[in-house]
This record gives C-alpha cells, sequence and structure tokens, in this order.
C-alpha cells in the first residue's frame, strides 16, 4: 500500500518528488507568468481575473456551485507542476450546465497534484459531492481484506449478476483530461507488463484498441466488454478522448470475469464479475486482483495515487476515495412498484439504474443497484452495505410474494465520527 | 508566455509523442514528418500556442478516404510564422500549391466586378457572400479564454451598431436572447448553434459556449455577422435572386465600413500580404471569401461531365444545407473553389461568370440539345 509520498522513481525521467502531498502540505505551484515576460505582464493587466469569470447563472453543477470570484482570482495564474490550470479543471462543468435534477460534477483533475494547488475549489466539491466530507479535517479509510465480508451469497433467483469496479491511477503520470501521447503510451505500458504477470485464474490477454482485429472486436462487442470512445459531453469537453484510439485499450482474464479497462476516462478501470449472486467471490478476485497488480507495478518503481486524505486518486472527484461502485442486476417486480422503493434504497444508501449502466432505464424490473458512496467509508464497508441492502431488498420482495408487509429501514449514518 | 505544459512534455522523446497517423487521411497528416514534429515541439507563440495544439484536431478526426481534411488550426496570428514548417506545406497542398513566397492579392472595389446583376432569376434563387475576419491583438478561437472573448465581442457590437443607413442594425448575443428573437432568427436562417462538428470541438472552438457570441444584422436583413463563431466574425451578404452585384457591393461597403471602425480601437483585422487575411482555418486564408448561389440545374447537375465542369470554372457544389449536405430538388448551392492566391473580385467574377455559363448549358439541355461546345477551357 501507498505509505510515504517522498517517493522519487528510480530511473524515470519524470518528475520532481511529490513529498510536499502528506496531509496539512500543499504541493508546491508555480505562477504562471513569468514576471520577466512583458506579453504575460500586458495580458495580466488587460485580463484580471474578473474578465474571465465564467457565466455561471445558468449552471447546475456541484463547481458552479463552489466557484467565487475570490476563490477562482485567487486560483485563476497557478498553475500545478506539470502545467495544469485551473481553467482546464473547470472546463467541462462551464461547456456543460447540467441538468435542474442531475447535478454533475462540473470538474476535474488534470494530475494528482490538482486537488491541492486547486483545494480551495476541490474540498468544496468534494464536501458537496460526498455528503459532507471534509478533506481538510478527515480521513479516508482503505480496506481491502475481503476475509471480513459475511453473508456475500445472493438467493440466485433474484440477482442475475455480480459486480464490483473501481479505478486506480499510475502516480507520477498525468491524468486522462492532461495526459501527452506519451504519458498516455507510458501507462499502458506501465499496466499491460504488470497483468502480463498475472497467473492461474487472473491469466490473460490485453486487446488494444487500435490493433484488435475485426474477430476480437465482435467477440469483444458479445461480452459486454467493449467500450467506445466517449460521446458524453461532459467527458469529451475535459479532453479525454483526444488521440482516440491511441493507447487504449481492453484486458482481461481467460474466465472472463476480471476485466481491466486501459486509458478510458481514468488511467486504469478494473472490473470484477459473473453472473449470479456470488458477491463475496467476486469482491475477493477483486481485492486479490488489485493487490497483485499493484505489487507487479511495486516490483518496476511505480505505484498507484493515494492518500490519506482522498484515499484513491481518480480524475472526477466524484470517484475518489475507493472509486468503488458494487452493485447487481436483481429483479424486484412488486418492490420497484412500491411507492416506498425510492425511500428505502435512499436509507439503504443504494441507488438504482437502468441494467444499461449510467443514465439508461430499467428492463423488465431487473434493477441496477449499487451503493451511492465512494469516499469516507473503505471497500469492505461499502461491499458490505451493498450485501446488506441487497438482502433487505429480497427480504422485502419476498414478503410482497406472499402479501406480508415491508418496513422502511432506518437511515444508515454516513460518516463514523 | 512560456507555455509550463509544452516544456513539461519536453522530458519525452519525440518518438514517445509522435501522433500514431497511419489511419489518417488529412492535410497536416499528409505534412507531418518526425523531423518536423522535433523541430517544433519545443516552440510556443507568445501567447502559449503549440503545435500539439495546432495539430489536435487532425489527430483526433483522421479523416474520410474521399474527402481531404485540412487538420490543423491557428490559435493565433503568430501560429503561421511560428509553425511555418508545417503549415506551409500544409497551405501548398491545400490552395493548389501556393508558396511560401507567393504573395496575394485583396481587392475588395465591388467596381472592378464586371455584371453580376443579370443572373436569370428563373434560376438563381439566392445570391450570398461571406467571409471571415479576425481582430488583431487577440487570439483566435481555438485557444482564447474568456476574457478575450468577451472583448472581441464588446468591440464588435461597438463597431456594428454604429453603422447607419442600409447598415442600421441590430446584436442578438446568444446567451441573452429571448425565445421570440430566437425563432425568429431560425425562420431568417441566421441563427447558428454550438458546433457539433468533431472538427470544431475537437479544436475547442465550443469552449464556454454560448459565452460572448451572437448574431448581429441589419434591419433589411442582407448583412449578417457572426461574433465569436469559428472565426471572430463572420460577414455575410445576401438577398434573393440573382443580384450577385448588389450583393458583392454590399459586402465590400459593409467590411470596409466595420474595418474603420476596428482600426480607430487600434484592433485592425489580421492581414499580411503572404496569406492575405488570417483565420483560425488554414482553408479560409487569403480571401476567406466564399460567394455563391442557389440555382436550379436539374439537367445539367445529372450531365456526365458536371463535375468536370465546375472543375474548370473553379466552382464547387455544395447542398443547400451548405458543407456537408446534399442537394434537394435539383437546386445547389455553387461557390467559387479558391481562397487563396486570387483576389475578392478575381473570385466572385468566377462565380457570375461561371454560373451565368451554367444556366446557359441548363436551358440548352433544357431543348434536348448538346453542350460538348459550350464546355469550357480551365480557368
Amino acid at each position: 500500500m501507498a505509505s510515504t509520498f517522498a517517493h522519487i522513481m528510480s530511473g524515470r525521467k519524470a518528475m520532481v518528488a511529490l513529498a510536499g502531498l502528506s496531509a496539512g502540505t500543499l504541493a508546491t505551484s508555480y505562477l504562471m507568468r513569468d514576471s520577466s515576460s512583458t506579453a504575460a505582464l500586458e495580458k495580466m493587466k488587460l485580463y484580471p481575473p474578473s474578465a474571465d469569470f465564467p457565466d455561471l447563472r445558468k449552471h447546475n453543477n456541484c463547481m458552479a456551485s463552489a466557484l467565487t470570484p475570490a476563490i477562482y482570482t485567487k486560483l485563476r495564474d497557478k498553475l500545478t507542476p506539470n502545467g495544469w490550470s485551473l481553467d482546464e479543471c473547470i472546463q467541462t462543468g462551464v461547456d456543460n450546465p447540467g441538468h435542474p435534477f442531475i447535478k454533475t460534477v462540473g470538474m476535474v483533475a488534470g494530475d494528482e497534484e490538482s486537488y491541492e494547488v486547486f483545494a480551495d475549489l476541490f474540498d468544496p466539491v468534494i464536501k458537496d459531492r460526498h455528503n459532507g466530507y471534509d478533506p481538510r479535517h478527515m480521513k479516508h479509510p482503505t480496506d481491502l481484506d475481503s476475509s471480513k465480508i459475511t453473508s456475500g451469497l445472493f438467493d440466485d433467483r433474484y440477482v442475475l449478476s455480480s459486480r464490483v469496479r473501481t479505478g486506480r491511477s499510475i502516480r507520477g503520470l498525468s491524468l486522462p483530461p492532461a495526459c501527452s501521447r506519451a504519458e498516455r503510451r507510458e501507462v499502458e505500458h506501465v499496466v499491460v507488463q504488470a497483468l502480463s504477470g498475472l497467473k492461474d485464474d487472473l491469466a490473460g490477454r490485453y486487446y488494444s484498441l487500435s490493433e484488435m482485429t475485426e474477430k476480437e472486436q465482435q467477440s469483444l462487442i458479445d461480452d459486454h466488454f467493449l467500450f467506445d470512445k466517449p460521446v458524453s459531453p461532459l467527458l469529451t469537453c475535459a479532453g479525454m478522448a483526444r488521440d482516440w484510439p491511441d493507447a487504449r485499450g481492453i484486458w482481461h482474464n481467460n474466465e472472463k470475469t476480471f476485466l481491466i479497462w486501459v486509458n478510458e476516462e481514468d488511467h486504469t478501470r478494473v472490473i470484477s464479475m459473473e453472473k449470479g449472486g456470488n458477491m463475496k467471490r467476486v469482491f475477493e478476485r477483486f481485492c486479490r486482483g488489485l493487490k497483485e497488480v499493484e505489487r507487479l507495478i511495486q516490483e518496476r518503481g511505480w505505484e498507484f495515487m493515494w492518500n490519506e486524505r482522498l484515499g484513491y486518486i481518480l480524475t472526477c472527484p466524484s470517484n475518489l476515495g475507493t472509486g468503488l461502485r458494487a452493485g447487481v442486476h436483481v429483479r424486484l417486480p412488486l418492490l420497484s412498484k412500491d411507492p416506498r422503493f425510492s425511500k428505502i434504497l435512499n436509507n439503504l444508501r443504494l441507488q438504482k439504474r437502468g441494467t444499461g449502466g449510467v443514465d439508461t432505464a430499467a428492463v423488465g424490473d431487473i434493477y441496477d443497484i449499487s451503493n451511492n458512496d465512494r469516499l469516507g467509508k473503505s471497500e469492505v464497508e461499502l461491499v458490505q452495505l451493498v450485501i446488506d441492502g441487497v438482502n433487505y431488498l429480497i427480504d422485502c420482495e419476498k414478503k410482497l410474494e406472499k402479501g406480508q408487509e415491508i418496513k422502511v429501514p432506518p437511515p444508515i449514518a454516513q460518516f463514523k465520527k | 508566455m512560456k507555455n509550463c505544459h509544452n516544456d513539461y512534455k519536453m522530458k519525452f522523446s519525440t518518438d514517445e509523442e509522435y501522433p500514431d497517423l497511419t489511419k489518417h487521411n488529412n492535410h497536416m497528416a499528409k505534412a507531418l514528418t518526425r523531423e518536423i514534429y522535433d523541430k517544433l515541439r519545443s516552440k510556443s507563440t507568445p501567447s502559449g500556442f503549440t503545435l500539439d495544439d495546432v495539430i489536435q484536431t487532425g489527430v483526433d478526426n483522421p479523416g474520410h478516404p474521399f474527402i481531404m481534411t485540412v487538420g490543423c488550426v491557428a490559435g493565433d496570428e503568430e501560429s503561421y510564422e511560428v509553425f511555418k514548417d508545417l503549415l506551409d506545406p500544409v497551405i501548398s497542398d491545400r490552395h493548389g500549391g501556393y508558396k511560401p513566397t507567393d504573395k496575394h492579392r485583396t481587392d475588395l472595389n465591388y467596381e472592378n466586378l464586371k455584371g453580376g446583376d443579370d443572373l436569370d432569376p428563373n434560376y438563381v434563387m439566392s445570391s450570398r457572400v461571406r467571409t471571415g475576419r479576425s481582430i488583431k491583438g487577440f487570439t483566435l478561437p481555438p485557444h482564447n479564454s474568456r476574457g478575450e472573448r468577451r472583448a472581441i465581442e464588446k468591440l464588435s457590437i461597438e463597431a456594428l451598431t454604429s453603422l447607419e443607413g442600409e447598415f442600421k442594425g441590430k446584436y442578438y448575443p446568444l446567451k441573452d436572447m429571448t425565445d421570440q428573437e430566437q425563432e425568429q432568427l431560425i425562420a431568417d436562417h441566421f441563427l447558428f448553434d454550438k458546433p457539433v462538428s468533431p472538427l470544431l470541438l475537437a479544436a475547442g472552438m465550443a469552449r464556454d459556449w454560448p459565452d460572448a457570441r451572437g448574431i448581429w444584422h441589419n434591419d433589411e436583413k442582407t448583412f449578417l455577422v457572426w461574433v465569436n463563431e469559428e472565426d471572430h466574425l463572420r460577414v455575410i451578404s445576401m438577398q434573393k435572386g440573382g443580384n450577385m452585384k448588389e450583393v458583392f457591393r454590399r459586402f465590400c461597403v459593409g467590411l470596409q465600413k466595420i474595418e474603420e471602425i476596428f482600426k480607430k480601437h487600434n484592433h485592425g483585422f489580421m492581414w499580411n500580404e503572404h496569406i492575405g487575411f488570417v483565420l483560425t482555418c488554414p482553408s479560409n486564408l487569403g480571401t476567406g471569401l466564399r460567394g455563391g448561389v442557389h440555382v436550379k440545374l436539374p439537367k445539367l447537375s445529372t450531365h456526365p461531365k458536371f463535375e468536370e465542369i465546375l472543375t474548370r470554372l473553379r466552382l464547387q457544389k455544395r447542398g443547400t444545407g451548405g458543407v456537408d449536405t446534399a442537394s434537394v430538388g435539383g437546386v445547389f448551392d455553387i461557390s467559387n473553389a479558391d481562397r487563396l492566391g486570387s483576389s475578392e473580385v478575381e473570385q466572385v467574377q468566377l462565380v457570375v461568370d461561371g454560373v451565368k455559363l451554367m444556366i446557359e448549358m441548363e436551358k440548352k439541355l433544357e431543348k434536348g440539345g448538346n453542350i460538348d461546345d459550350m464546355i469550357p477551357a480551365q480557368k
């Protein structure tokens, strides 16, 4: 597990230590304008921060709720050590005003240091998105010990499939909104090399998007594994689709139960899944696979981006902490029609989606049920929460089948104080 | 201004950064080599625009086997200098062999146009001339900040709302438009919307939409200016029928009036004697002018020699929806193919003369005649 942050990668040409990233210390940031440059000074005079402040009056996203002229003035001229700016972080939120009912995040990180250099904006956004989690004063627990899970085997008559996903970023390389082609290729190289070291039930193969044959492509589509160039303006405005499909690919094990997306919305997205209701086994494989991959990259001097304030660092602030979404496809024909369904889910800290994933509708009473939270609770806690919650839902469904009464459960506490 | 992000990228070798263009078909992909990339990748214009910024749209949009897009954009006036080693061959390829030493002629004297007031209105439904202008001292749409874009809008509003007589009109900012105004502008076919073409989006031109974008038009609805769409200004003169001479007169007079006002504020138009008017896309350099008509040519357009005739006349066809649309009911949008290396007057003259000839051909075909002896030599 990532420990201290004064890690200098041996043999790498890359950056200087991220020593400043431990809690309470701000990473170094550069003042963008070199004071000896007249063109730069002139531009600063002509365009003070107030001239560039975005018009967010019609916007409904976390960034727009948090950004003030004072914060913008303070941060506009700062850059991360890799040269990433505030304007670049918020561009996606400026370009996508959002929806009155759905509050999107509206900003992304370009690198690990973004969360430090632009903390004055990221912190309130994180607090808003993650139910009051305060990165300045709280610590995020990481726990990938799957042996702690109880009752992780669902009734197969209701649960059709189980899945756990997360993301991981490679420390020292910029994130998808900001990375150059060389960095993206380096991410691919590091990850693919590590994955080739996986053995037994985890042994598998990599399929590069730009070199895949038509046959391979069709097979990946049939398995529902293939991801395509992002079309969502939330992602394209953040620059994540640049140079597509260069250095993008999919790796999966031979058994098709462990899958990794390379260089899509994050450096890696890691997915463990199988048909049926054995969530315990899915999570066990998830944890084992992640730990193996981490060991393999560490052998070569790399590590994952992580710190104790924010947990695992990913592109979108909504995925900080565990970055974990654990869920099932479950049949709930009676419960889903009950007017108390949404409240029950809410109190259990679960969310529903259609079976096509985010922003899709349910088909044939089958719902995708997963955890709401990502940050402030550990992986074990969140998966247990999903297991207990889904078991409760199935229990309700069975009661309704028998004509019995069901109860709305008390709400689960947000954070341990 | 230093581009720190670019300096950081220099830690990687050229080979590590070089884009994969093996499946690409655009002018940038044809012209770019490792040597050129190696030479230019460390450079940036004074405002911080880099080679990777120039080519991003061409990397992201491999193109089409039949349609050759440009695949690169300028972020400011200086881009055409700093990245000459790439942009000169692109310009040459796109503009018929135009050399780095060639000089471009500008002629906005509408009196030099011969004829053009007598195109048969039974065939020509409408006439239109458009161009673009960039305002000196500001960076271009792929690169400009919100502050700059707003300053451009402010200057443009000042210039346009001071116009009088046939040019008296009103500005409609995109973000404050009422529903009623919006519907009227749509009905007039004036309203432009947020770009959806990945060619434009990948070049960053839709950022912050609709901030500081708007439409100005005169009361008579014959002179229209788009502010901050694909270029700082797009200027359009149009009217129903075939009086191209009048359309061009209004075009030239209006442009010159607007330019005077910008010059008074020390923000004249970007222009130089090598590439003429400087615009975002290299395809629009020179005059940036597309002069054309919507014309009914149902018989001629199905004649086997139609394409050849157009080529010889230095004209191009489009559908009546504009670029990348199909024709409807035998009506085509016919306009000049050239932008750089000939003047405004020369290009509009080609349209006027060419369309006149094509209408005569259409009439002959209507009577069942043969047009072989009417086919022109290459202009």
